[in-house]
């Protein structure tokens, strides 16, 4: 089997100012992050043939949620496209950078600019964090699948992912205690990273006594929502040869979901899509989990990542607790350093695209204070939480 | 003052109404493939199982087995106040009958994945009626009542 994906190569990263309420425009935001990834790549504007986001135009009921449409980028940066492609019913929002490799190998684009931008910091403005939908007023009705979960207040992926978690505990015995250092690691690796939001030091014992948000989850293992843009130029592995970075080949890709595509339907409760995109990924490569220098696995909630580790054999399904106890595997000198910028916990909800932007970072060896020693050669990079997983392995030569 | 808290209805359809009203008759009702007789949720237009078109609601137990949940602390929506419990249920007449309700009735102290449950109807406007689910009668899993 030819894995074709290995044709498609990152040459070049981007990303906006970040942070919290910065009530800037997300397009302003958006063309920030796009020309810093073509500049990266040794680009310019008329080189771009290819678009893809995450999830394009603007989703009623989530503020924020999308900054910027195909079509927004495309008039801003007059680009003339030969193929582009957004949309949100993809497997995770790495799924945009996926759909681009797919794109560059077969040849319909040479180089992709991929980009997602999110505002829901200063979208959602000063109040609690709002249920999806639940700001429609009295006569807002429920309809699609929301129609099975608001009814019953549950009205945010906190409470179907700590519903995930529950069942992790009670099937393997993991606890509070070791599902925190996901966010004590975290937050950790943010002190290092200058854009990180949240940097001052955080012990255990601070995540525990944090207010509970839903159960066992409490405010830690929640990202904290921001505005930015993340941008990634997806070139053609031929037309990568002589740009101003070396690429960043990908090794293969993972996009599978094999059960029910439902948040509550879906047949293994405390793994989900993960499992099989990353079997899917595996598949397609010799390499092996011992391979991987760097592993950025995301965290809109932390029991997502340590959901990742299992299902890519970080450790044995089951074991993600034991796994990540104590921390010291997961530092940035343990054995597989994870989330090195700070993750989303920490570092801010770039939703799915700052996981692969950090494993540009680290191959790159742009990672400064962070950078993880011994010049990382292989690094995955996994988005999405329940029924939404992709992931790709990157390879630098 | 109703003592109903406020909910978020669902939008009624001709293909949901079979479960969002039947708790008017005190059943809880799924579709049900009159050829395979696969239960159906949520609905759809055919069987997935054998893709008759064939469908129709029936009622169920009203038994569930408590699957996993979670205790919400945050205010997710205005007029609906925590601390409340979700959960997800399945249901002995297939594995997989699934669904996502609250659990009401039992201190968060009893409360133990694997546990018996069975329906019980929060009347809501419009005629809705919102399956949730209680501890099956007699069933106390940690002795504490």
């Amino acid at each position: 089997m030819e894995v074709l994906e290995k044709r498609a190569a990152l040459t070049g990263i981007g990303q906006s100012q970040v942070g919290r309420r910065l009530g800037r425009d997300p397009l302003a935001l958006t063309a920030e992050a796009c020309l810093a990834a073509i500049h990266d790549a040794g680009l310019t504007t008329r080189d771009i043939d290819g678009l893809s986001t995450y999830p394009g135009a603007a989703i009623s009921g989530a503020p924020g949620f999308s900054g910027a449409s195909i079509s927004d980028v495309h008039e801003m940066l007059r680009l003339d496209l030969d193929w582009f492609s957004g949309g949100v019913e993809l497997p995770g929002q790495l799924g945009a950078a996926i759909n681009a490799c797919a794109a560059v190998a077969t040849g319909l684009a040479r180089h992709v600019l991929c980009f997602r931008t999110v505002w829901e910091s200063t979208a959602q403005g000063e109040g609690p964090r709002a249920g999806i939908g639940a700001g429609g007023g009295g006569s807002f009705r429920a309809s699609g699948i929301m129609e099975w979960t608001l009814p019953f207040g549950a009205a945010s992926a906190a409470c179907w992912i700590a519903m995930m978690a529950q069942r992790h505990f009670f099937e393997y015995g993991t606890t509070r205690e070791q599902l925190g250092q996901i966010a004590v690691n975290a937050r950790r690796n943010a002190g290092r990273n200058p854009k990180a939001i949240y940097r001052d030091p955080m012990s255990l014992d601070d995540y525990l006594a944090a207010r509970i948000i839903t159960t066992p989850f409490g405010l830690y293992d929640c990202d904290v929502p921001v505005d930015g843009s993340t941008a990634f130029i997806i070139s053609n592995l031929e037309a990568a040869k002589d740009l101003r970075k070396p690429p960043l080949q990908v090794e293969a890709v993972g996009s599978a979901l094999h059960g029910r595509p439902s948040w509550d339907q879906f047949d293994d409760l405390t793994a989900m899509a993960a499992r099989d995109a990353a079997k899917m990924m595996w598949q397609r490569t010799d390499l092996r989990p011992a391979d991987v220098d760097v592993a950025e696995l995301y965290d809109g909630f932390s029991f997502i990542t340590l959901s990742w580790l299992e299902s890519l054999g970080f450790c044995r399904v089951g074991e993600g607790g034991p796994f990540v106890e104590g921390g010291e595997r997961i530092a940035l000198d343990g054995e597989i350093p994870l989330n090195t910028h700070g993750g989303q916990l920490s570092a801010g909800r770039l939703h799915g695209f700052g996981f692969l932007h950090e494993a540009c970072v680290q191959l790159w060896g742009e990672g400064g204070e962070r950078q993880v020693a011994g010049s990382p050669r292989v690094a995955v990079a996994a988005a999405g939480g329940g029924p939404l997983a992709g992931c790709l392995l990157l390879t630098r030569p | 003052m109703s003592e109903k808290p406020f909910r978020i209805l669902p939008r009624i359809t001709p293909e949901n109404q079979h479960f969002w009203r039947g708790g008017a008759e005190g059943e809880l009702r799924f579709l049900r493939c009159s050829a395979c007789r696969t239960w159906v949720h949520p609905p759809m237009p055919l069987c997935p199982e054998c893709h008759s078109f064939d469908l129709s609601p029936e009622a169920v137990s009203g038994k569930a087995t408590l699957l996993t949940y979670t205790e919400n602390h945050q205010p997710w929506i205005p007029g609906f106040d925590p601390p409340y419990l979700i959960a997800i249920v399945e249901l002995p007449e297939q594995p997989g009958l699934r669904l996502t309700t609250n659990l009401v009735g039992c201190e968060r102290c009893a409360v133990a994945i694997g546990m018996p449950l069975r329906v019980v109807f929060e009347e809501a406007d419009d005629g809705i009626f919102l399956p949730l689910f209680e501890p099956e009668p007699g069933d106390d899993p940690d002795g504490k009542g």
